[in-house]
């Protein structure tokens, strides 16, 4: 496309059929502590 | 849902960006598309080329008005939010568990929310006892989850490092029987680290948190120790030596920012410049009553901050790839599932924290909070309700969640923010949302100048 550059087109609606597997780290104990930040975390579900 | 809160649009760090809410879609457009959006759903084509053309000339609207189009076919602009069957944690599955090892502190920083180490209780150290039946509670409630977290913590750990020590190699023992992975790590204020120690950890934690503030007068003003002198002197030598010897495992040096210091990314760099590269700077998390509390007043000035970081940032990131700012690292493409970011961080359901007596806490955060207690490692959770609330607190049950533009990041942020700010898990921290809402605009401005 000549005006759009789109830097996710992963649609979210689709991860939620194999979603939840819950193997993905818990957000909160990786470096803040005392926030929540989720979408910098990784899915660890190779089938998502 | 309004249909304004299906896109969210913002020029930041030169960039025009759009994100599709509820697909996840990231989108870096031009200034023409940029104002069509504003124009896409309640007007025809012709109507829009009669409003923009003495922006632009008719083919190029018309050309970014089809480009704008094609992404809605395909569900990457202006999606409807989706009715997922959103079934959460049935089983009750515990995987990640914060140890508190030591109700005990040998620093006395004054924005602690342990209270200086002992959440408003005794001064106690877990017993060797404790620690395994924790252990042993994580591992037998983990269901068929293979990756379980468990995080020392105080307190201050190091003050009972025989303990860590020996729950490491039993962890090392049950994960074998039970075909489990245990994931260690600590956070420590660093004032007892030695090489055996600095040693033990690089080899057995996957990750470490390293308490510090920044710039040294920033670190003294809050962080002293107990004969009321600064500590950075003190333990800037050993975290540097302790990275050092560390090699490509992970760590993160976090410090924490109030209102005495936000200009924060002056602290950023001060780490950086030590040679740390991977810096988280957290918002305090205190009553409003506190001086050093971050309020209302102060926000305009956060969020300026968090800017002048994301310029800065670039321009490290092209230098040095390896510069990592925990709240400005985003994964568009490998990011978690939309039941992760709907939930959050999983307290008071998949994660727990158990203090030295094994009492169960929802987080380490809510620990000292009678109301909030779950239950203990002998008898498991016992107040039902409570695991309940949290589970069932999420961007799909908080009000002010569901027509927000962030909540598939965010994911209706911290418990316990918001707890302390409204007196209800349920009632995020506005506070805490604003700052996120930055942090995730500058990340993916980040993104999108990185690409280039």
């Amino acid at each position: 496309m000549k005006y759009i550059k789109t830097l996710s087109g992963k649609n979210l609606k689709d991860t939620a059929a194999k979603g939840g597997c819950g193997e993905c780290q818990t957000s909160c104990q990786s470096a803040c502590k005392t926030s929540c930040t989720v979408g910098n975390q990784k899915c660890e579900n190779k089938n998502n | 849902m309004l249909k304004s809160a299906k896109i969210h649009k913002y020029f930041l760090n030169n960039k025009y960006i759009v994100l599709d809410v509820n697909s996840g879609g990231v989108h870096v457009v031009d200034k023409i598309v940029y104002d069509i959006l504003d124009l896409y759903e309640g007007k025809s084509l012709s109507d829009i080329v009669e409003s923009l053309n003495e922006l632009y000339d008719k083919n190029s609207i018309v050309d970014a008005y089809n480009e704008i189009s094609n992404l809605v076919e395909d569900g990457l602009l202006f999606s409807d939010e989706s009715d997922i069957d959103f079934s959460y944690n049935n089983d009750n599955i515990i995987k990640a568990m914060c140890l508190h090892v030591a109700h005990d502190c040998n620093l006395k920083c004054s924005y602690c929310f342990a209270s200086q180490g002992n959440f408003k209780g005794e001064r106690s150290l877990m017993s060797l006892d404790i620690g395994k039946k924790s252990l042993e509670f994580l591992v037998l409630n983990s269901g068929n989850r293979r990756n379980l977290e468990v995080d020392f913590f105080g307190g201050e750990p190091l003050m009972n490092f025989e303990l860590v020590k020996d729950l490491v190699s039993y962890g090392r023992q049950i994960e074998k029987q039970y075909n489990k992975k245990f994931r260690f790590t600590i956070t420590t204020n660093g004032v007892l680290l030695d090489d055996d120690k600095i040693n033990f950890i690089n080899e057995n934690m996957d990750n470490i948190v390293l308490s510090l503030d920044g710039r040294k007068e920033i670190n003294d003003n809050m962080r002293q120790t107990i004969n009321g002198n600064g500590s950075y002197d003190l333990i800037l030598p050993k975290f540097k030596k302790m990275v050092n010897k560390r090699g490509d495992k992970d760590y993160y040096i976090r410090g924490t920012f109030t209102n005495k210091n936000i200009d924060f990314l002056n602290d950023a760099m001060d780490f950086y410049n030590h040679g740390f590269k991977k810096i988280s700077i957290e918002p305090v998390v205190t009553s409003e009553d506190m001086e050093y509390a971050l309020r209302e007043e102060h926000l305009d000035k956060v969020l300026a901050e968090y800017e002048k970081f994301s310029k800065e940032y670039i321009n490290i990131k092209r230098k040095d790839k390896d510069f990592y700012f925990f709240h400005f690292m985003i994964d568009l493409t490998q990011g978690p599932c939309i039941i992760k970011r709907a939930v959050g961080c999983g307290a008071g359901s998949e994660y727990i924290a158990v203090t030295p007596e094994g009492d169960i806490y929802p987080c380490h955060q809510f620990v000292g909070e009678k109301e909030f207690l779950l239950g203990n490692i002998n008898e498991g959770i016992l107040n039902t309700n409570i695991r309940n609330k949290f589970k069932n607190s999420n961007v799909y049950t908080k009000e002010e969640c569901k027509n927000c533009w962030a909540k598939f990041y965010c994911s209706g942020g911290c418990h316990a923010n918001a707890y302390y700010s409204h007196g209800d898990v349920s009632k995020p921290y506005r506070l805490g949302c604003e700052m996120e809402k930055k942090r995730i605009e500058c990340s993916i401005s980040i993104l999108a100048n990185l690409e280039d």
